[in-house]
């Protein structure tokens, strides 16, 4: 099943999430990236209702961009997760709500600080030193509890990462079988091999 | 499984002698799975006014901006800061105007407000989540962990507290009630104000 994990460290957001297209009990595709490039320095993985998913993560992107454009500077972390978040609040309470989760993770470039936005489809939003989304987040979670360091280097959070990803594949029935990573630093955003 | 009950939290408002207090867990969850133990639930209105939402997690989001947008509108219509009966009503009457689709909100108001010898009385406030106020003399709870709550203040509060005997009798109360919940806790946050302060202090909780 769906399942996407993020993590804050010293001067960088990783995010991870698995990469299968899943209808009912079929695997459709197995390369999917779910994990989105808002801006120069925000990510943004999705899961959920398929269909809903990629919609409004274009939608948000599109918005995004947009903003970008008209003012010259893009929106920060915080502000990008608020609106992100008023998005989905707005659409629970109309005709056909979209069923997204988010993780949003950025480098906020005014105050030099990594930050990490846990949203879900009820338009819940809390910012987080760590996140996960879906069955594995029953496990990542309290591994994540254990293993966290905000003071850690991009290496031992990647470690932290395959630590993460190691035990559901171990204990989870339906754990998904590849990952895409990437990363957000002051360098901007790139894709990681594990 | 209740939409009250799905992100857990809880809230709590004493009055002291010129002073109120008002206090909140810090956890945000999943129905059992804990995802977050700073998450804000109080927050402040005015100088003199603290409100405490109780519930549903988006809604409490949604609720704050609402209130800061409709508090602000007031403070340049009226060109004076509201008094905390009213921001009571003006909570009661945002609630009521979703009667038939509610912001799953309980929320509680702690104020000092203006008495017309220029002095400062205390007052709180609770309503249920269409807007049905509750003005009490002693204390007023809200969120998960509310019936333990009423009976941890029942045995506890006493009238006339100083503010630090104040902040000691809600802190016990919260810490207490929510070690008995197990959608409250990770942690609390407590605000006690007094006519020339507002201490704020954030208090470290059982992580279980």
């Amino acid at each position: 099943m769906e399942t996407s994990f993020a993590i804050t460290g010293k001067g960088y957001v990783i995010i991870a999430a698995d990469t299968t297209a899943a209808r009912s009990i079929v695997k459709m595709k197995i390369d999917e990236d779910k994990i989105k490039t808002l801006s120069p320095h925000l990510l943004m993985a999705y899961s959920g209702e398929p269909g809903d998913t990629l919609q409004f993560a274009e939608y948000v992107e599109r918005n995004i961009r947009l903003y970008q454009i008209r003012n010259l500077y893009p929106l920060r972390p915080a502000a990008a997760a608020s609106w992100i978040r008023r998005t989905l609040a707005d659409s629970l309470r109309s005709r056909s709500p979209y069923q997204v989760n988010l993780l949003v993770g950025g480098y906020d470039e005014a105050t030099h600080s990594p930050s990490l936005h846990w949203i879900d489809y009820l338009g819940t939003s809390v910012e987080v030193p760590f996140g996960a989304h879906g069955y594995g987040s029953y496990f990542a979670l309290s591994l994540l509890d254990r293993y966290h360091n905000p003071e850690a280097s991009l290496e031992e959070g990647l470690d932290t990462l395959r630590r993460c990803i190691n035990e559901v594949s171990k204990r989870l029935v339906v754990s998904p079988g590849k990952y895409k990573v990437k990363v957000v630093d002051k360098d901007g955003t790139r894709e990681v091999e594990l | 499984m209740s939409i009250m009950e799905y992100n857990g939290g809880s809230v709590i408002a004493m009055v002291g002698k010129d002073c109120v207090a008002i206090a909140s867990d810090l956890r945000l969850g999943n129905q059992a799975l804990g995802i977050s133990s700073n998450f804000q639930k109080v927050f402040p209105v005015t100088d003199r006014i603290y409100v405490g939402l109780a519930g549903l997690g988006t809604d409490v989001i949604t609720l704050r901006e609402r209130f800061r947008y409709r508090v602000n509108m007031y403070t340049i219509k009226e060109e004076r800061e509201i008094e905390p009966e009213t921001f009571a009503h003006l909570v009661s009457s945002t609630l009521y105007e979703h009667r038939f689709g509610p912001y799953f909100i309980e929320p509680v108001v702690a104020g000092l407000s203006k008495t017309p010898s220029g002095g400062l009385k205390p007052f709180i406030a609770a309503t249920d989540l269409i807007g049905c106020i509750n003005f009490a003399k002693d204390f007023v709870v809200s969120g998960t962990a509310s019936s333990k709550l009423f009976g941890l203040a029942e045995g506890l509060w006493e009238p006339d507290l100083e503010p630090e005997d104040l902040f000691e009798t809600i802190s016990q109360t919260l810490l207490n009630a929510v070690d008995r919940d197990a959608y409250s806790g990770w942690g609390a946050v407590v605000h006690v104000l007094t006519k020339d302060k507002i201490i704020s202090r954030t208090l470290k909780g059982r992580m279980d």
